[in-house]
């Protein structure tokens, strides 16, 4: 598959050289863009397919009191950069106030532009996310960026291909959320290096496009170029409709090519990796590296079981930096926070998902919970569907979309020593506030999380 | 961009596995619209305590380094987000070069864009280094053209993609690489796929 869309997009090749590809949708948000627009316009350059480019403010953007104007001024300047260098080179923008304003990967999806068999490229890491249409979708920097405004293309040398496969049915009460988390603990964080992943299998095909998502999102915690899934029909189901996505003929026309872009059957990967089912469960990190996982079952590791003396190291510093021992069941850690959100776990389904644990029950009186939609209009779906009042009667913040506490470039951010069971993709030092703790995991888990003020095994539950 | 072909300079030591770029440039740093004026926030909360003083026992604080052009770290260096802040930061800071055993993909391409360059090395050779760079009276060398780096008698290869060399060594802009093959975008663009979507 990743040689197939490669193929189709290459504009020119020489010996020696990277190909250049030609970019089929350029996703643009605030944060990593002013400086592209810039340099762009000081070497007195337009963009070339303003057509070709989509926009939106999702990171820095409050998730509460929008009506009162963007209060912090760097962020505000961010935006109207954004809000200018759109006006200017003609390119459409789900600005604040629009409804499908959300966060970048939810959006691009959400409106039928991330398509089987395009090229797809956006200054952010996670921009593997769309690979879960069949699309090869890569993040890339505001150097790169620029580089796209101006040509409407990126040079690269084709990375290598990693298969990953998933066969069998889930276990009770694991999510697509576990599967990936379970991958990367396999794998490693540096596993999918220089690769493309593949994710293959029963499993994978049996996920909603939402679970699909999920795994392609953290593609790049396990260190990929991208994360791909075969289009099917669930695929071409979940397009059908959407604003981008046109019908009648070309309609036809375009699944009859986006069925040619799945790998052939006898398709060579360059390594290929199976991950056994059975070991699914439902996962919590323990450290500060989406690898450094255990089932919500287990208990946090010493760091003298790793053999390896980096590994060692790491889980040495990440057990200091998150105040934990060794030893420690899981289920015994207290929370105090709990942010469900981000572009891994913020879309309708996960709110479904997350809404059913409740069953009546109310957050724990120590904790503190917010629920950020991933869009506008993921938010006004829920509300449609009575998801806000669960939320909020429980005692969750129900907030505007944004990418918000994943990495706290908001209001929304932990204190220091604070404690989160978080749906996001990055359990980085300091990534929701400097010294703050994260766990990560499933939005089920956190939901149940919340309820019982410390981790918990949410089959227990069910 | 500026043509990379000799570095030369003192080491500092950061050998620790997945130093990812929350680390290397935090959050409330790239609220800027410039490339500039970064470097006082590098590993800004490994650097600084929480009253914003500098953090005397972090490596790249310490006098002895204070003039290190050369960051010698583990693997998977600078994974984590596209942030480009992450190598402006390196780069304002004085850094000419890293050398780790792999880096994040996408730190590694900012690092080409900016003239910084990434060096991968072997793991026992990384070791090495990071070993040599723990006295910071050993200085190193890297020489792009020859793809070697040695320290005192310690001698390593590395590897690099010649077209990336041939545009570090030259300076040369990738924008302007690109837009001598206009007529081979034009052409791609006029058989492109009617289906395809494109915004109002
Ligand atoms: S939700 Fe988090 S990971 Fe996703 S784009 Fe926003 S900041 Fe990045």
């Amino acid at each position: 598959m990743l040689d197939k869309v490669w193929d189709d997009h290459v504009v020119r090749s020489a010996p020696g050289e990277p190909d250049l590809l030609y970019v089929d949708m350029h996703l643009i948000h605030e944060v990593t863009s002013p400086q592209a627009f810039e340099s762009l316009t000081l070497s007195g350059r337009r963009v070339r397919r303003p057509d070709l480019s989509m926009a939106t403010v999702d990171h820095g953007i409050p998730t509460v009191g929008r009506e009162l104007g963007i209060t912090d001024p760097l962020s505000k300047r961010q935006i109207e950069a954004l809000e200018q260098n759109c006006e200017e080179h003609g390119i459409t923008l789900f600005g604040v106030d629009d409804l499908r304003q959300g966060i970048v990967h939810i959006i691009g999806p959400e409106q039928g532009l991330t398509q089987p068999g395009m090229f797809i490229v956006c200054g952010d890491s996670h921009t593997s996310t769309h690979g879960a249409f069949g699309a090869l979708a890569i993040g890339i920097g505001t150097s790169e960026v620029e580089h796209v405004l101006a040509t409407q293309t990126l040079p690269r040398a084709k990375p290598g291909s990693l298969a990953v496969t998933v066969d069998g049915d889930l276990p009770l009460g694991v999510t697509a959320k576990d599967v990936i988390l379970g991958i990367i603990r396999e794998i490693g964080v540096n596993g999918g290096h220089e690769t493309v992943i593949e994710y293959r299998g029963s499993t994978i095909t049996g996920l909603s496009m939402a679970g699909r998502m999920t795994v392609c999102n953290m593609s790049t915690e396990a260190g990929a170029v991208a994360g791909m899934i075969a289009p099917d029909d669930t695929t071409f189901a979940y397009l059908e409709g959407r604003p981008y996505v046109p019908t009648g003929a070309l309609w036809e026309e375009m699944v009859a090519y986006w069925e040619t872009t799945p790998s052939d059957a006898d398709a060579v990967f360059d390594r290929e990796v199976v991950i056994d089912t059975a070991g699914l469960e439902p996962f919590v990190s323990w450290g500060v590296n989406p690898a450094q996982v255990v089932e919500v079952t287990g208990r946090v590791p010493s760091p003298d079981s790793f053999d390896d003396p980096l590994e060692r190291d790491s889980a040495r510093r990440a057990l200091e930096y998150m105040d934990l021992e060794p030893g420690t069941a899981m289920t015994d850690i207290g929370i105090d926070r709990v942010f469900f959100g981000s572009c891994t776990n913020a879309r309708i389904e996960d709110l479904r998902a997350g809404a059913e644990v409740i069953q009546g029950r109310t957050v724990h009186p120590d904790v503190g919970a917010m629920v950020v939609p991933g869009s506008g209009l993921v938010k006004l779906q829920a509300e449609e569907e009575g998801l806000d009042r669960i939320y909020k009667e429980a005692g969750f913040e129900w907030r505007d979309a944004g990418c918000s506490m994943c990495l706290a470039m908001n209001d929304d951010i932990l204190s220091p020593g604070e404690r989160c069971a978080s749906t996001s993709n990055r359990n980085y030092e300091g990534r929701q506030g400097r010294g703050g703790r994260t766990h990560l995991m499933s939005p089920q888990m956190a939901v149940a999380a919340a309820i019982a003020g410390h981790l918990v095994d949410v089959r227990a539950w069910q | 961009m500026k043509p990379v072909s000799v570095v030369e300079g003192q080491m500092v030591p950061l050998p620790h596995a997945n130093i990812d770029t929350d680390q290397i440039i935090p959050k409330q740093f790239l609220k800027g619209v410039k490339r500039t004026g970064l470097g006082p926030n590098l590993f800004y909360n490994w650097a600084y305590d929480e009253e914003g003083e500098r953090e005397s026992g972090f490596v790249l604080n310490r006098p002895e380094y204070a003039e290190a052009a050369v960051l010698v770290a583990g693997p998977n260096f600078g994974c984590g987000s596209s942030r480009e802040h992450a190598v402006w930061s390196l780069a304002d800071a004085g850094f000419e070069a890293i050398l780790a055993p792999s880096f994040g993909p996408i730190l590694e391409n900012n690092c080409y864009q900016n003239g910084l360059l990434p060096v991968v090395l072997g793991d026992d050779d990384a070791e090495e280094f990071a070993k040599l760079a723990a006295d910071p009276a050993n200085s190193v060398t890297i020489d792009l053209p020859a793809q070697r780096v040695s320290s005192g008698d310690f001698t390593a290869s590395f590897e690099i993609d010649p077209h990336v060399k041939e545009r570090l060594l030259n300076g040369w802009d990738q924008v302007d690489i690109t837009l001598q093959s206009v007529a081979d975008i034009e052409a791609y663009e006029s058989s492109r796929p009617s289906f395809m979507p494109a915004l109002g």
